[in-house]
């Protein structure tokens, strides 16, 4: 099991924990309750990988982020980023580290864009030869050119978001830390960053560690991810495994002539049944199961639906807790 | 200490003033507006004065004399450190979360955002006040005392500020405590506008041993114009200033230690 780690890894997570103690009810009959909002979690991240953060809402992603960039301390067991404390060398370790929160900004409202980025130059004291080198390259990844002289309030959330990711990387930090950095935006803009983001860990090495619900997010940029469910690490390898860990049927989509009594064929079981429309998991080979379907009833189409990483992480908490919530865990896989 | 707040301090405060400089007719319009505000309350002063000869035995221009110096404090207190008082916004916001992953001290942030050289207006009608009451005054200029204004102003200045950082720490575990704090803050300067002795003893012992606002202005009046103290207090404590600004600093820092250890975020 222990292997000689070849570099020393960027994030080691050892047992963390984190409670909050949360008061509710009225003034004078206040309870104290205390939430375990992160518990028991040992993940290590090695320099140079992408590593995607998942878990429903309300899993703990967010309060795992702000103990690795010490904005909380945690309440159990250690943590070193980029071989700091964060929450007793937060300071320290701000200046190697870029951190996004897809909620908020970092970006001064007033400000127009370009004026918010200088601030952040004196925050970083970057040189300013740097700053303009650095600014120039990412003024043309990240197109913001159009916007360099509007106040951050009139940006767009695309526009501001890609502001965001400019201030955080201005300092060329080691390791970047994104809270959900595609939250709200279109299509477009989402695979823009996407792409941003991975020619930045190819072409410079960045770390990059990102919590998200959109899968398209995961599927493009992460080879390995990091579940969590109730502040427990549920799952920690690689995605292909995490497909095969928590097996997930393919669906059939049948769309028949007129409504009809749900399909009885072999080697499937309806689900799901809407006027003409109905949804079919597969259990044996769909070919089969086609022409099986094909003759007994008067098909008007079909559609075979890849299970994608929702169903996935959804499998993977629902057969987590039936299994009396016992964490399973794999080997980190080194990337 | 000086590489780790001065310095970042005036670096991002310059880079605020560059920042808002863009916008020149709005500066001279607030600095106006400012300067009006606290302007009334000089007029109020003299307005008392259009009735009265003394007040609790302190002529006009000792009256001046604690009004200027406890504004000068006061207002540059609010100009280096007002800021912080938004603490329970940023906290809501979130936006506190963003400073503390930056490499300078959030309370430097917390202290600069924003700055804006448009408060000095502020402090016209307390400067114009101190000058008139300086000059008018027959006080006995050693250089021993000239060089005790200064550490008495500046004395008085940190006092404020550490006034103004204990009101942001509270907001640290209370985030809506921002009236709390200008209470505190606002109160407390709206109260040593005045010679203490007005307000009976009562008031005065509550304003030198529990909230020391005695040692903003109406200790180092005293001390400038070599006066004993109406109110009977023991007369070495007009030399105070200086050790209890540097104690109240220091509790000021330690609160904001403590109000950073249990900071915890927002859920969110
Ligand atoms: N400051 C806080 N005070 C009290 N409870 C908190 C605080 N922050 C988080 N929590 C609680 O901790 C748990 C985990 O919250 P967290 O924000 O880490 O979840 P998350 O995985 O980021 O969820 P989401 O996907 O919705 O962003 C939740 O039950 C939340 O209510
Ligand atoms: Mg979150």
């Amino acid at each position: 099991m222990t292997s000689v780690p070849l570099t020393t890894p960027v994030i080691d997570a050892r047992g963390l924990g984190r409670d909050f103690t949360r008061v509710s009810g009225p003034l004078l009959r206040r309870r104290r309750e205390r939430v375990n909002a992160v518990h028991d979690v040992t993940f290590s991240v090695a320099p140079g990988e992408i590593i995607g953060y998942l878990g429903p809402n309300g899993a703990g992603k967010s309060t795992t982020m702000k103990m690795l960039t010490g904005i909380l301390s945690p309440s159990h067991g250690r943590v070193r980023v980029c071989g700091l404390e964060p929450s007793r060398q937060r300071t320290l370790l701000a200046g190697r580290i870029g951190v996004v929160f897809g909620q908020r900004t970092t970006l001064w409202w007033d400000l127009p864009l370009r004026d918010s980025l200088a601030l952040t130059r004196h925050l970083y004291r970057v040189p300013a030869a740097d700053h303009a080198a650095r600014l120039a390259e990412l003024t043309e990844l990240l197109e913001l050119g159009p916007f360099l002289a509007t106040p951050v309030r009139q940006l767009s959330l695309g526009q501001r978001m890609r502001g965001d990711l400019t201030a955080a990387l201005l300092h060329a930090p080691e390791l970047l830390v994104l809270d959900e950095p595609t939250i709200g935006l279109d299509v477009v803009s989402k695979s823009a960053i996407r792409e941003f983001l991975l020619r930045l860990n190819t072409e410079q090495g960045t770390t990059i560690l990102l919590t998200t619900h959109d899968l398209g997010d995961v599927e493009r940029l992460c080879r390995r991810v990091v579940v969590i469910d109730h502040g427990s690490l549920a799952f920690d390898g690689d995605l292909a495994r995490l497909r095969a860990t928590a097996p997930t049927p393919r669906t059939l989509v049948v769309d028949l002539a007129g409504p009809a009594d749900p399909i009885e064929v072999a080697g499937a079981r309806t689900v799901r049944v809407e006027g003409p429309r109905q949804w079919l998991e597969l259990s044996a080979n769909p070919a089969e199961v086609i022409a099986a379907v094909a003759g007994a009833h008067s098909v008007a189409d079909l559609t075979l639906r890849e299970p994608d990483i929702e169903d996935v992480v959804a499998r993977l908490y629902s057969s987590g807790r039936a299994a009396a919530g016992a964490p399973r865990r794999e080997d980190p896989v080194s990337g | 200490m000086v590489e780790r707040a001065l310095v970042p301090y005036a670096r991002l405060a310059w880079a605020w003033c560059r920042a808002l400089a863009q916008y020149p007719v709005s500066l001279v319009l607030l600095t106006l507006a400012q300067l009006g505000a606290t302007g009334v309350e000089l007029l109020a002063l003299l307005f008392v004065f259009g009735h009265v000869d003394a007040l609790a035995g302190f002529t006009l221009h000792e009256a001046l004399l604690v009004y200027g110096l406890t504004g000068t404090a006061f207002w540059l207190a609010d100009l280096l450190m007002g800021s912080v008082e938004r603490l329970g916004e940023h906290i809501r916001t979130g936006s506190f979360d963003t400073m503390l992953v930056r490499p300078v001290s959030p309370l430097v942030q917390l202290a600069t955002d924003e700055f804006s050289p448009r408060r000095l207006g502020k402090n016209v009608p307390s400067a114009v006040a101190l000058a008139t009451a300086l000059g008018a005054l027959d006080i006995d200029w050693t250089p021993g005392r000239a060089a005790m204004l200064v550490v008495l102003v500046v004395s008085g200045t940190a006092i404020c500020c550490a006034l103004w950082v204990l009101g942001a720490c509270v907001q640290f575990f209370v985030t809506e405590a921002r009236e709390l704090a200008n209470a505190l803050t606002y109160g407390g300067s709206a109260l040593s506008e005045y010679p203490l002795a007005i307000y009976g003893h009562g008031v005065a012992r509550a304003a030198t041993f529990l909230v020391p606002l005695a040692f903003i202005s109406y200790q180092p009046a005293l001390y400038l114009l070599d006066r004993p103290d109406p109110l009977g207090m023991w007369p070495h404590l007009r030399y105070a200033s200086p050790v209890v600004a540097v104690l109240l600093c220091a509790l000021a820092a330690a609160a904001w230690r403590t109000g950073l250890r249990h900071y915890r975020s927002t859920g969110s």
